[in-house]
């Protein structure tokens, strides 16, 4: 008992963890510049076809792979940023909604013209697959793997926003956009850098995320309701609401799942609802 | 957006266009006699994106789940015809008590919080009715889709054909009835009320307007209108499948009032046709490739075209009258 | 005298040209099929199954040159009806066929039944589907017919405690349905049964319940594509098959179209289904290059593509016996009963029911000599009918 209900915590956190290391950069865009980026999931959409190309054509191993998802997602929110996110910052948030939903149509259409409509294969290495026992609970290898990175990006974000110059940029623009502007702080460059590590990371977490969720041209529709979930129940100032609906999340998804699979997918929905309309701010809110 | 550059109809002055519209649309029999189909689903669609019109345009609510309500209307149309029943009217009459009551109970929880947080319950609320619909397959007929519905003819006379004609007069017939009720409400104290609402909900509060009961009251009225319009979709084509309640149908109606225009009353049903035939025509060209050239459509619609394709024409014409007034003058 | 014979030739040649004009109207066979939105594969894989038909067989049939006609649902019932009722009242085609999913063929039916047209379901699997009209012949399966072949030869070898997965849908339910009352029918033990939501991109919790439960065997049922791929991941991801417990189920989890998503993970898999493309015989390789010309090698066919092949073949030869003139009941009557020589083996339309009597193939996934994976036939079930009707 105890150790199934261990197995299914673990795998909990690990789902949670990948949700997090996606929605991350949604729920800093919307906390910074106000804006709801519905095309959020095209970019771990984007990470995940790039892992799979890295892979089987390019023939990079997948430590390699992870990190050039994230670069080229993070080169994509760049140059999106500059194209088109800019002139929609003013713009009111059904703007944003609409022009952020025809982006992720043509990148889906995109996807199924380039891949086709069919899932992606993905094999990860060998010692990444399988089990290992600890302490009487089988662990499975690959979810530990999401929670180290998951962890160890967790912490360095967090490092960057607390020590860093830049971080404290952010946190500045993030309260007071104008006050920071006038003190000196280049609000632009703060959003096109954050805006860019935020997809940079989705699309690190679309890679991560084949594994776990599979891969095809629809992804970003399919999930994005997962992304925004995380972000809306965590609230957008900060990393430590997201990171805690994410695992929240992830555990009753699975938790859900495992032990009352009839009305498994109820559960994730109602929770979010009852938990929205008692802190319609978020988990952890500072506004 | 700003629909206040929209022109305001009043009620004692019709102006032409709206008259010449409802009469091109009467004349669909002979204007389009092969397309009848697609005409009442665009019709239904339009009736549909009216409702939400009331619900984002009119009151600012930013939903993606309004097709919960056009999915209860849809299967309570459903379940009544396929249990024995099968007078249109009685059905679209169960869709709205239905719907309504589906809307009065959740607009508790939509009309509180701001723009994620509604995003967000509306949606779950979508997706909590779809699983439920999945569920209840006794009697939804779950993803199979309900089956063995048997319509009786409109009015005792006209039975629903294979060329789609009665189905087409029928839902011109409740559309343009709907519409006109609607029309007397949006420029009624009420409907300036909500207007008002939507602009500047803390000054409205500040008038003394029971802000919150309006925005129940509109919510539950929208979620009526929704409902008729599934129980028509329902009714004339003999099926309902869990799609009605889908995260894409609701997804896909915001695209088409926005497409249209909101907040002019008409917007819905511009959109509604203008998305549905090009759907029609660029699937039938490339049925792959609709997505893509949709969302291009959308980004220039949010960059460029401002109050959808009914505020462009409403622009345009101003702009032509102006020009025609002062011929020497400058536009 | 020279003058009549003239006047004679001429009407004679003129109605000659008529005839031949009026017979030269083209065959329309009215495609309805998912082509956008999350089965686009299916129907992908059914217009090329068609062409690929047509490519081989000529594009000419009874003196009528073949016009395939094909329509996009997205995946919405009311879109199929609206699309099937064009093309009986505009495009005023001769067959409706096609029908990916369930839903759209039970939409449209009342339609096949209101203008009298042959309506050839391709690929939708759920066993109610040919009661809704006397119109509607079934060459695809049923998923009853392919579940319960799979129970019994469980049985056979010494399966007696398994453990059911299916997807929280209509032929999931179907399936479920059909296993457990053969399988408990003939002795054996049902020890836990779970049917997952339809949106569930992840797996794991399902499949370590059934690690938990300890069964000899698990029974699964999911649609072919992102289902598929996510249990088979969870399944090896969560070493079930170190376990001991054996996989067993319909071919959808298997799906020759997909099996290459699903690396090493599918080998040893036993699953039951009507048609493979490692099938050996000389239909199939004709169907397999066919279809590699009309749709290259992006992706493999699979039994989507056999089961739009087979309804072309359908349509020919009603059409050949027909001479070019299809009449909705004449078609039916020699569409009941009709003998076609498939790829995926012998196929017969029952003239009861008008669903396919065919050979349930039970397959093992394994690697052959190109190195890729391939569902290779090892056992059979002969002239297998729908078991509910």
């Amino acid at each position: 008992m105890i150790t199934s209900l261990l197995g299914v915590l673990f795998d909990g956190l690990a789902y949670g963890m990948l949700l997090f290391l996606i929605s991350v950069g949604l729920s800093v865009t919307l906390g910074l510049m106000n804006f709801i980026n519905l095309a959020h999931g095209a970019f771990a959409m984007l990470g995940g076809y790039v892992c799979v190309l890295a892979l089987q054509r390019w023939g990079m191993p997948f430590l390699v792979a992870l990190p050039a998802a994230f670069m080229i997602s993070a080169l994509a929110g760049l140059l999106l940023e500059r194209l088109l996110y800019r002139y929609l910052y003013r713009r009111s948030h059904l703007d944003q909604v609409l022009a952020t939903i025809g982006l992720t149509f043509m990148a889906i259409a995109a996807a199924s013209y380039f891949f086709g409509p069919m899932q992606q294969p993905l094999q990860v290495p060998r010692f990444l697959s399988g089990q290992v026992s600890v302490l009487g609970v089988d662990l499975n290898i690959y979810r530990a793997f999401l929670l180290v990175i998951g962890a160890v990006l967790t912490v360095a974000l967090t490092l960057a926003l607390e020590r860093t110059r830049f971080g404290a940029s952010v946190r500045a623009a993030v309260d007071k956009p104008r006050v920071a502007e006038a003190l000196g702080i280049r609000v632009g460059l703060v959003f096109q850098v954050t805006f860019a590590v935020g997809c940079g990371l989705a699309g690190l977490g679309g890679a991560l995320g084949v594994q776990v969720l599979g891969l095809d041209p629809a992804f970003p529709l399919k999930f994005i309701v997962y992304f925004l979930l995380v972000v809306a129940v965590g609230g957008t100032s900060g990393l430590k609401g997201p990171l805690y609906a994410a695992l929240l999340l992830g555990m009753i998804d699975v938790a859900g799942k495992y032990y009352v699979p009839q009305i498994g997918a109820f559960i994730i929905y109602a929770m979010m609802i009852i938990l929205l309309v008692l802190r319609p701010q978020g988990l952890i809110s500072r506004k | 957006m700003n629909p206040t550059a929209a022109p305001q109809a009043t009620t004692d002055r019709v102006p032409v266009a709206e008259i010449v519209f409802w009469l091109v649309l009467a004349a669909g029999f002979w204007l389009w006699p092969s397309y009848l189909p697609l005409a009442s689903q665009v019709l239904i669609a339009g009736l549909f994106a009216l409702s939400f019109d009331l619900v984002l345009g009119y009151a600012g609510i930013v939903s993606l789940g309004h097709a919960a309500y056009f999915g209860v209307g849809a299967y309570a149309a459903g379940v009544l015809s396929k249990h024995g029943w099968g007078e249109p009217f009685s059905g679209l009459l169960l869709a709205a008590l239905c719907a309504g009551a589906t809307g009065f109970i959740t607009s508790f929880l939509v009309v509180r919080g701001k723009d994620l947080t509604r995003l967000m319950v509306t949606t779950g609320i979508g997706l909590l009715l779809f699983e439920l619909a999945n569920r209840l397959s006794d009697i939804t007929g779950g993803n199979d889709g309900l089956i063995g519905m048997e319509m009786s003819p409109v009015l005792g006379a006209f039975r629903f054909d294979m060329y789609g004609k009665v189905a087409y007069g029928y839902s011109l017939a409740v559309t343009f009835v709907l519409f006109l009720l609607m029309r007397r409400l949006v420029n009624s104290p009420f409907g300036l009320s909500l207007r008002g609402i939507r602009d500047n909900p803390g000054r409205m509060l500040a008038l003394g307007y029971p802000v919150h009961r309006r925005l129940i009251a509109m919510y539950t009225l929208a979620s009526v209108y929704a409902g008729i319009a599934g129980a028509l979709l329902a009714q004339t084509t003999q099926f309902v499948g869990t799609d009605v309640l889908s995260f894409n149908r609701s997804a896909e109606l915001m695209v088409m009032l926005i497409v249209g225009g909101t907040g002019m009353l008409y917007g819905g049903l511009v959109g509604a046709a203008v998305f549905m035939v090009a759907h029609h025509y660029l699937s039938g060209i490339n049925p792959t490739y609709w997505q893509f050239w949709l969302g291009a459509f959308l980004i220039a619609i949010v960059m460029f075209g401002r109050d959808g394709v009914l505020g462009a024409c409403i622009r345009l014409a101003r702009a032509w009258r102006t020009r025609a007034a002062n011929p020497v003058a400058g536009p | 005298m020279l003058h009549h014979y003239l006047k004679l030739l001429l009407s004679g040649a003129t109605l000659a040209i008529a005839a031949t004009a009026s017979a030269q109207e083209p065959l329309k066979i009215g495609m309805v099929l998912e082509m956008s939105g999350g089965f686009a594969d299916f129907g992908m894989q059914m217009m090329n199954g068609a062409r690929a038909y047509m490519k081989v067989h000529g594009d000419t049939v009874a003196g009528r040159k073949v016009e395939l006609i094909v329509r996009d649902t997205t995946g919405v019932p009311d879109v199929a009806k609206r699309v099937a009722q064009e093309l009986v009242t505009n495009d005023k085609v001769d067959f409706l066929a096609g029908f990916g999913l369930t839903p759209s063929a039970l939409a449209v039916a009342p339609l096949a039944s209101e203008a009298k047209k042959p309506m050839i379901v391709m690929n939708a699997a759920t066993s109610v589907i040919t009661t809704r009209s006397p119109y509607i012949a079934r060459v695809s399966f049923t998923l009853p017919q392919v579940t319960a072949p799979l129970a019994t030869w469980a049985l056979k070898n010494g399966i007696t405690k398994v453990y059911t997965l299916v997807s929280d849908f209509g032929p999931g339910i179907d399936a479920e349905t059909q296993f457990k009352k053969t399988f408990t029918a003939a002795g054996g033990q049902i020890v836990g049964e779970v049917r997952t939501p339809m949106r569930s991109p992840e797996f794991a919790p399902f499949v370590q319940r059934i690690k938990d439960a300890r069964p000899q065997a698990v029974f699964v049922f999911l649609p072919a594509g992102e289902q598929a791929v996510g249990f088979m991941k969870g399944f090896t991801e969560r070493e079930l098959d170190k376990a001991g417990i054996k996989l067993i189920a319909t071919g959808d989890l298997t799906e020759d179209g997909v099996i290459e998503a699903m690396g090493d993970a599918p080998l040893g898999v036993i699953t039951t289904q009507h048609y493979s493309v490692a099938h050996d015989s000389a239909e199939n390789k004709t169907f397999l290059k066919a279809y590699v010309e009309v749709a290259g090698t992006k992706q493999r066919a699979n039994f989507m593509a056999v089961g739009a092949w087979d309804g072309m073949a359908a349509i020919y030869e009603v059409a050949r016996r027909l001479n070019g003139k299809i009449d909705g009941d004449k078609a039916m009557e020699i569409l009941k009963g009709l003998k076609i020589d498939s790829p995926r083996g012998p196929l017969v339309i029952d003239p009861a029911t008008r669903d396919p009597i065919e050979t349930i193939y039970v397959r093992r996934v394994e690697r052959l000599k190109d190195g890729k994976l391939y569902n290779v036939e090892f056992d059979q079930f002969l002239n297998v009918k729908d078991p509910n009707k």
